[in-house]
């Protein structure tokens, strides 16, 4: 009977403590009790510090990119990352710091990203990433302007004779999966009443692998994707990509909710250098302006107006950085993706409004 | 006269060994449940704050939207997240269930020939054994995805072996036999086989005890079902038709397709597993004592007899434990296959409708409790089979 005693013992006290930790744990949910600090005027958990003071006082940018996409971010053999995406980190990095070269480049995968930036760790995804309603509003992301206007696509066998979406009856699809193209694909394949496989894959180079080796007859992402890809099949002249455009892919830069000087210089970065390409102006011809007359030239340049100082940049200066250190827009996709590039892909819908593409930036003013 | 035993003097609770002891249990499931109870709490918080999201399963009556390449149920992109999810758990279910069955054979062939006398086949097994049991499961899988079942030929050129099976890399076509409106019926008269052939064991058994000689009763037993299945099938219109699969388009039509990740997963599974189970087969036949074996010969049973009806009985005891162990292996490890593309449920629950929906604790919670069901389900069964043939001590 003892031994019994002590059991029920252990269980009240058991019962008791555990009680005392349910307790505990309610009460700060029932009374919201002062946040304990050595400091008596606390800032309210509300009021962070600014991104910008952040990286600033950091003396770099961190932004969240990509390492195995060739073209838009991607990490060579040196180490270095390079791509139409990086250039735009790059960018945002010479307006604050005017040293392009203040920057690291934090690799994420599509799945990570997003929690990358709502954590901190990051201040900017520019990942091809894709512009969504969801992205926007449950994610807690600000979109800024779309740098470059991209679409769903198939890449087919040359020798499979498949045109269009139709001929793809019965066919197997290689896609990957965590994106917006499954979905896409789905949508897409059912409005147009074909029937088809879906092979789905955890990454890029799966899925890409199945393809080449026949397990699908078409592989489906972003067309520039597509593009960028293809360049690296073993005999990338034997493959084709589709002219049918699955999906809208807006892809551009993405930042936290709630701070709106910080979305600001990330838009107005990226603005000033469809600003300039508008303009005539490029990293090699920019001194030559410095005298211009034009006053949309002269308050790009900072030499009126000080609209640097609007985004919390000191520097007046801080769009002639951006130029001379990055480029403007034709600059920076020629770099990239342009014809002197393995990848040689037309402007398309990324060309500047007045050559017929929808490039367009609203002015400084 | 009073003394003092130094017995009953009370120590102070400090020094009380039961009290300590109590004290120090009392210690330890305060931190645990502290820790639990604190990381609870900072995921519904963060939840909360970060996201103002709260913990919800009303999305999985949402529509799914995704296609999924292969499912034993019918599915399309307008039905919910939830069919996906049993999509996804039917998927794990068929894998897990063939890879048992075809793991455990595999297993005791090569568990029993690991103990031949003959060196070569002994040797065969012992190599096989130890290259299988080696290699990461993951290696495994790649590797037969990608390098044997991706490196048939295109579907176009499939290897055409008679039947018609066509092998290629998108996998494997068989002729497949379709349910015509009398397989019903036909159903029906399988069960009345099944149940006369019951009988017929009964029967037989009785007859056996009287006589003291123990016909072939497992014989019998398939002897009568058969028998009533083929009269069934003679007598109805046909109860399946068979399918062939064709070359149309870009796929193979008609017939039954073992898709190439399935195949994939499925060989990935039972080879690495077999080499496991084929160590736990050596181990419970060479626990069961010489002095068995000899008794046997002695007795003048063959050497067939003697592992069927005296070695594997004793070994079936100490080898059921550690099987069970292997059959929740190759379970669990069967959510692998997102590797190779094979859409089970960790593959569509845990990765396509959780970044579609963002519902990590919801999902991880679901796929959590699904994989722990489907395990100690198998366990509850091999349990209640461990039970019944362990050795009764009276």
């Amino acid at each position: 009977m003892k031994s019994m005693k002590g059991i029920n013992r252990t269980g009240m006290i058991l019962a008791m403590v555990v009680g005392m930790i349910i307790a505990a744990c309610m009460s700060p949910d029932a009374g919201p009790e002062p946040v304990l600090s050595d400091e008596p005027a606390a800032p309210q958990p509300q009021e962070v510090q600014s991104t910008l003071s952040i990286v600033q006082e950091r003396g770099k940018l961190v932004c969240i990119g990509n390492s195995q996409l060739p073209g838009f971010g991607f990490l060579d053999s040196e180490g270095n990352f390079s791509g139409f995406d990086v250039d735009y980190c790059r960018a945002i990095a010479a307006a604050i710091f005017g040293d392009a070269n203040a920057l690291e480049v934090r690799p994420a995968t599509a799945r990570e990203r997003f929690t990358i930036l709502s954590s901190g760790e990051g201040d900017v995804i520019i990942r091809n990433t894709t512009w969504t309603m969801s992205r926007d509003t449950d994610l807690g992301m600000n979109f800024g302007p779309t740098t470059f206007y991209d679409g769903q696509g198939l890449m087919v066998r040359k020798e499979s004779g498949v045109v269009t979406l139709p001929d793809l009856e019965g066919a197997s699809v290689c896609v990957i999966t965590g994106t917006t193209t499954e979905l896409n694909l789905a949508d897409q394949f059912a409005a147009a009443g074909v029937n088809y496989e879906a092979v789905v894959f955890e990454d890029f180079d799966q899925s890409f692998t199945a393809y080449e080796e026949g397990r699908c007859d078409a592989v489906t992402t972003d067309k520039s994707s597509l593009v960028s890809r293809q360049t690296t099949l073993s005999a990338p002249a034997d493959h084709v990509i589709l002219e049918v455009t699955l999906s809208k892919e807006p892809l551009g830069p993405a930042v936290r909710h709630g701070d709106d000087q910080w979305f600001d210089l990330v838009n107005w970065v990226v603005y000033a250098t469809m600003i300039a390409e508008e303009a005539g102006i490029n990293s090699g011809n920019i001194d030559s302006f410095m005298g211009s007359e034009d006053p949309n030239i002269r308050k790009l340049l900072g030499l009126e107006g000080d609209f640097c100082s609007k985004v919390g940049i000191a520097n007046s200066g801080c769009f002639v950085d951006v130029i001379k250190e990055v480029g403007n827009y034709a600059e920076i996709y020629n770099r990239n993706l342009g014809p002197e590039t393995v990848f040689d892909l037309p402007r398309g819908l990324n060309s500047l409004y007045t050559d017929g593409g929808i490039i367009y930036a609203p002015p400084i003013r | 006269m009073q003394t003092i035993h130094a017995s009953q003097v009370k120590p102070p609770f400090y020094r009380d060994e039961r009290i300590l002891g109590i004290i120090s249990q009392v210690l330890i499931v305060v931190i645990v449940l502290g820790l639990g109870l604190f990381f609870f709490s900072n995921m519904i918080s963060g939840l909360r704050e970060k996201h103002s999201v709260a913990i919800s399963f009303t999305f999985l009556s949402q529509g799914a939207g995704f296609d999924i390449g292969e499912s034993l149920i019918e599915y399309s992109r307008e039905r919910t997240y939830f069919r996906a999810f049993v999509v996804g758990l039917l998927n794990t279910f068929q894998v897990a269930f063939l890879g048992i069955v075809i793991a455990t054979a595999l297993g005791i062939v090569i568990g029993v020939m690991r103990l031949s006398t003959n060196f070569l086949i002994s040797r065969i097994a012992a190599v096989y054994i130890e290259i299988f049991r080696n290699i990461p499961l993951l290696v495994l899988l790649i590797f037969w995805a990608q390098a044997v079942f991706l490196k048939l030929p295109r579907v176009a050129e499939a290897f055409v072996l008679p039947g018609p099976i066509f092998l290629s890399n998108r996998g494997i076509a068989i002729p497949w036999g379709i349910p015509t409106e009398s397989w019903g019926t036909f159903l029906i008269v399988l069960v009345a086989g099944i149940l006369l052939g019951a009988v017929v064991v009964y029967l037989l058994r009785e007859q056996g005890k009287r006589t003291g000689r123990m016909p072939l009763v497992t014989l019998w037993f398939i002897v009568t079902v058969a028998a009533v299945g083929f009269v069934g099938w003679i007598v109805l219109p046909q109860p399946l038709t068979l399918e062939q699969p064709k070359l149309e388009g870009f796929n193979t039509q008609g017939g039954k397709i073992l898709s190439q990740q399935f195949m994939a997963l499925l060989s990935g599974l039972v080879i690495y597993t077999a080499a496991f189970i084929a160590e736990v087969v050596r181990a419970g036949i060479q626990s069961v004592s010489k002095g068995q074996r000899e008794a046997s010969t002695a007795l003048g049973l063959t050497a067939g007899q003697t592992l069927r009806l005296i070695i594997f009985p004793q070994a079936l005891r100490v080898i059921i434990p550690p099987l069970t162990s292997q059959y929740l292996n190759l379970t669990k490890n069967s959510s692998l296959a997102i590797a190779i593309g094979y859409p089970d449920l960790f593959a569509v629950a845990g990765n396509t409708i959780l970044n579609q929906t963002g519902r990590e604790i919801e999902m991880f919670t679901m796929i959590m409790g699904t994989y722990l069901s489907l395990s100690l389900l198998t366990s509850l069964l091999m349990n209640m089979y461990n039970k019944r043939i362990r050795l009764v001590e009276r």
